[in-house]
This record gives C-alpha cells, structure tokens and sequence, in this order.
C-alpha cells in the first residue's frame, strides 16, 4: 500500500490490456475504450509519481490534462464513429476500410 | 481493513478491465468499463489525490462512459445480434501484451526509483487550484480552448447535413 511499484504494477497490467483491446477488438467504440484504459494507466503512474516524489502537485495538474484531452477525444471520436455508421452501416474498423464509398 | 480495501481496489480494477477487453458483449465492457474507472478513483484515493479522484467520477464516469454507451445504442439495432462482436488475433495479441507487461515490469522493479518521505496533505485542492491559476495558466487556458474547438467540431461532425 505504501509501495511505489505497486502502483506501476497495476498501471503496467492496465496499459497492456488497453493496447490489447485496441490490437484485438474490430469495433471502433470497443478501440475507444482501450484507449481510455491507457490513457488511465498513465494518469495512475502521474499521480503514484506525485505522491511517492514528496507529494509533489505538478503530476496532479498533468492528470488533470490528460483527463480533458481524453474528454475531448472521446467526443471528437464518437462524432465521428457515428457518422462512419451513417455512412456505411457498420464500426468494425476492418469493414470500414474505404475512405470513399 | 485499509490493507483490504487497498486489494479489494486493485482487483477490482484489474479483473474488470480484462472484462472490457475481453467481454464479446460491447454493452458488458462498457459496463465493465464502469468498475474500472471507479477503481482507478479508489487508487487516487489511497495516492492522497482527492481531487483528481472526484474529476475521474465526473468527468470519466458521468461524460466519457455516457457517451460511450450512447455510441453504443445509436451504432447497433438493439434487438438484433450485431450488439457482440469477436476479437480478432488474439494470439498474436495476447503474445504482444504478455511481452509488453514482462517488459515493462522488469524495468520497473530494476530501476531505484526517487523517493521522498511526505505527510499526507488533508486537501489538495487548493495547492491545484493555485497551481492551475499561476504555473499553469497558460496550458491551461490553452486547453480549455482545445476543449471547446472539440466540443464544437464534435457537434457539428455529427449534425445531420441539409
């Protein structure tokens, strides 16, 4: 509980299953949500190293960050993952391969 | 009973994330998806980041899996199967990510990390609020921009054309 590396640890699992996910998963929505697990495995290691660095606040801030970027992407990719739907019926990313109809 | 909730966080984390990789149901990762970033709020928690574990209730839980689930229903007809979906590669996947978290553990638990000694700060959220409006005022404004440009164009992607 006190320790740095479990931290790591437990953000290591979570950045290798998100990249698992985006590797593995044909739906766009299901991509989206690996990267949110690798977006939080690194908000885990900013915070773990803010804490264990003399409770330093800087790393707080950079969480913050990157929670608004991933607020931002998740917005921006759902617009897009919708029309993609619109447009040719399906998400499976390797369906909706054509840039043109 | 710290020590047990501390574990009881970690694997719920954990578990529920292989969850949402791995679940053939899109509705059940999302749902998965849940836990894990409730989780991840209970880790901040126990690193003494009380803000940043109520930003993630708000922003990850209230925004970003709402729209994920809306992007569910509005991409699938419900009532028919479309709603699972199969992985693809799973082995050479599964090869990448074991590779990955051996790779990555290792470098971890041989490097001598920086430590310092701290007492834990009874709120946080003044030392960031000062910091956001000093320090980082500018990558702040900066990104409250970013926010809004994506905001925008996000509504206006998904506005039907006429």
């Amino acid at each position: 509980m006190q320790e740095l590396n479990t931290y790591l640890f437990v953000a290591a699992i979570l950045f290798s299953l998100g990249v698992f996910g985006v590797m593995t998963r044909r739906n766009g929505i299901a991509i989206l949500m690996g990267v949110e697990l690798i977006l939080n495995a690194a908000n885990i290691n900013f915070v773990a190293f803010s804490r264990f660095g003399g409770m330093n606040i800087d790393g707080h801030i950079f969480a913050l960050f990157v929670i608004v970027l991933a607020a931002a992407e998740a917005a921006v990719a759902l617009a897009i993952i919708i029309n993609i739907y619109n447009n040719m019926n399906t998400i499976n990313v390797d369906e909706a391969s054509a840039l043109k109809e | 009973m710290a020590e047990f909730s501390f574990w009881f966080v970690i694997s719920l984390t954990v578990l529920s994330a292989v969850v949402v990789v791995l679940s053939n149901q899109l509705i059940y990762s999302a749902m998965a998806l849940l836990f894990t970033l409730f989780g991840v709020a209970g880790i901040y928690v126990f690193l003494w980041a009380d803000f940043i574990a109520g930003v993630q209730l708000l922003v990850y839980i209230g925004g970003i899996l709402i729209l994920i689930i809306f992007g569910i229903m509005l991409t699938n007809r419900i009532s028919s199967v479309r709603l699972s979906q199969t992985n693809v590669q799973q082995g050479v996947g599964g090869a990448i990510a074991i590779w990955l978290v051996t790779l990555i553990s290792l470098v971890i638990s041989k490097t001598p990390w920086y430590h310092a000694d701290a007492i834990e700060p009874a709120e946080t959220v003044a030392q960031v609020g000062t910091l956001l409006l000093t320090k980082y005022l500018l990558p702040f404004e900066a990104i409250s921009l970013l926010l809004l440009g994506a905001l925008i164009g996000a509504a206006l992607l998904s506005r039907k054309e006429n």
